[in-house]
């Protein structure tokens, strides 16, 4: 059994890529995925890690870097947050069309104006459409063991695809946890060399990238999408022989005493163990209500999601982002779109809270649940609320 | 990854392409015809040619060369038909025509 030790999360991330064997991490600060690669750049300043360093002058340029190195064949690692995230905007595309393995830690932060470095999820849901793999975590071992998973499942010859992990800035990235890491030659075998089929290589060049005129432009991208939703399949392989080897399990979508509960909460991200305690405390006063957590978020679990909500009678779904001017928050909407055609499903609540690393606390989900209720008893609303905001 | 014979863009499916996307016969663009994006073409006035190649340097394309006797011209699986040759000869070998001509 391996060591458990008391890390802050950004550090465990860092040791936990570090433990990946990974060669090159490109990445330019910014809070609060700082640490992370602060850590990075210390290992392989002081000889600890055998990777090369790239501090680039940009997120753009730190993406750019990963494509290159991801291409040659190198087992490519980057982090970032919010404004990084959206710097790096248009090459995450490039990243996921041209099937490159790069694996990123994301932060999650609030984006600009005002300025907020805390958490949300608006950086994650501007990025939603790119392509790439998404996995969320709730807390720091959960961040540590998706290292290792996301790089065999972003380098598996039947996916090669970029992979993020987000982990929320600040609630997760700095707090100090305890963790197990996993013995070393575990995960040596785990995670075997990366063997990328088509590298940049002289003896055998190829162009990635290329121009596609409108002949052939939806082939290339159609073979993408087939691609990424067929990557599922890997996933779940990889999380049950991770399972099986460390113990610890994992599943696209995760339900908290919800079996049979007529209410229901759906959330994502690290306030899902808020809304666990949350959960345990209304239980103890007889409510019937359980939780249901999204953990993969790209490719969208749709069987897993309809399976976990079937039977109940009201759904309450919290996001931390907004989408203004749309139909509330972006999980729900999505969660609509994957229920809309079930004979029968719940009443669907909308909540948006907790953005700009507002604290949503137990007595808050608490608060969400009981107004969710009422809201459903009234009818099924199109409207969604905006929690916690001062009239 | 399967060997097959080249098909072309129209011709392929999704499954036909490689991972990516990507191309990896080297110089296949060479099998790309620009020469069907032009609307004019070049016609030739050889006896005013002094064969000092500034068509062939100008040329964005790279697709002039000296033909048998010396002359230089363009290869029209390539040329688009800009114009830049006409412009630059020194002598007014080059007129452009429209391509229906």
């Amino acid at each position: 059994m391996a060591d458990r030790v008391g890390i802050e999360v950004s550090v465990a991330l860092g040791d936990a890529v570090s433990q990946a064997n990974v060669d090159v991490v490109a990445a330019y600060p910014i809070t609060p995925q700082t640490h992370i690669v602060e850590h990075l750049a210390e290992l392989v300043a002081n000889g600890e890690l055998d990777a090369a360093y790239i501090p680039v002058e940009s997120e753009h340029s730190a993406m750019s870097a990963c494509l290159g190195s991801a291409a040659a064949g190198a087992r490519t690692f980057t982090a970032t947050a919010g404004q990084g995230l959206e710097l790096m905007h248009e090459v995450l595309y490039v990243a996921s069309s041209m099937r490159l393995p790069v694996v990123m830690a994301v932060a999650n932060r609030a984006l600009s104006s005002p300025l907020s470095v805390w958490g949300d999820h608006s950086d994650v849901m501007a990025v939603r459409d790119t392509g790439w793999i998404q996995i969320f975590t709730e807390n720091g071992q959960e961040v540590v063991d998706q290292v290792f998973c996301a790089f065999r499942i972003a380098e598996d010859n039947k996916v090669l695809l970029p992979v993020m992990i987000h982990l929320d800035g600040f609630h997760l990235s700095h707090v100090i946890e305890p963790i197990t890491f996993p013995e070393q030659s575990k995960v040596d075998k785990f995670l075997p060399t990366n063997k990328y089929p088509l590298p940049l290589h002289p003896d055998k060049p190829v162009t990635m990238g290329d121009f596609a005129p409108p002949a052939i432009y939806p082939e290339a991208k159609w073979a993408q999408e087939v691609n990424l939703r067929a990557s599922k399949e890997t996933i779940l392989k990889c999380w049950q022989e991770f399972a099986n080897i460390f113990g610890h399990k994992y599943q696209p979508v995760e339900s908290y005493k919800a079996e049979k509960a007529k209410t229901l909460l759906l959330t994502m991200g690290s306030f899902s163990e808020t809304a666990m305690t949350a959960i345990d405390k209304m239980r103890g006063e007889g409510k019937d209500v359980g939780l249901v957590r999204l953990r993969l978020w790209r490719p969208f679990p749709f069987d897993e999601l309809r399976q976990a909500v079937a039977g109940a009678e009201t759904l309450i779904v919290v996001d931390r982002a907004l989408s203004f001017g749309g139909p509330g928050g972006p999980v729900c909407s999505e969660v609509k779109a994957a229920l809309y055609g079930e004979a029968k499903k719940p009443k669907i609540v909308s909540f948006v809270a907790g953005i700009g690393g507002r604290d949503i606390s137990v007595d808050d989900f608490e608060s969400i649940v009981n107004k969710g209720m009422t809201i459903s008893e009234k009818g099924s609303p199109n409207e969604y609320e905006m929690f916690g905001v001062r009239e | 990854m399967p060997k097959r014979k080249p098909k072309s863009d129209a011709e392929m499916t999704w499954r036909d392409l490689e991972i990516g996307a990507i191309v990896t016969e080297p110089g296949n663009a060479s099998r790309y015809k620009t020469g069907d994006w032009r609307s004019q073409r070049p016609t030739y006035d050889f006896k005013k040619c002094i064969k000092c190649a500034l068509c062939q340097i100008f040329c964005p394309e790279g697709c002039i060369f000296p033909n048998d006797d010396g002359n230089f011209e363009a290869d029209m699986y390539y040329c688009k038909g800009c114009g830049i040759c006409a412009r630059e000869c020194p002598t007014g070998v080059i007129t452009m025509v429209e391509e229906e001509e």
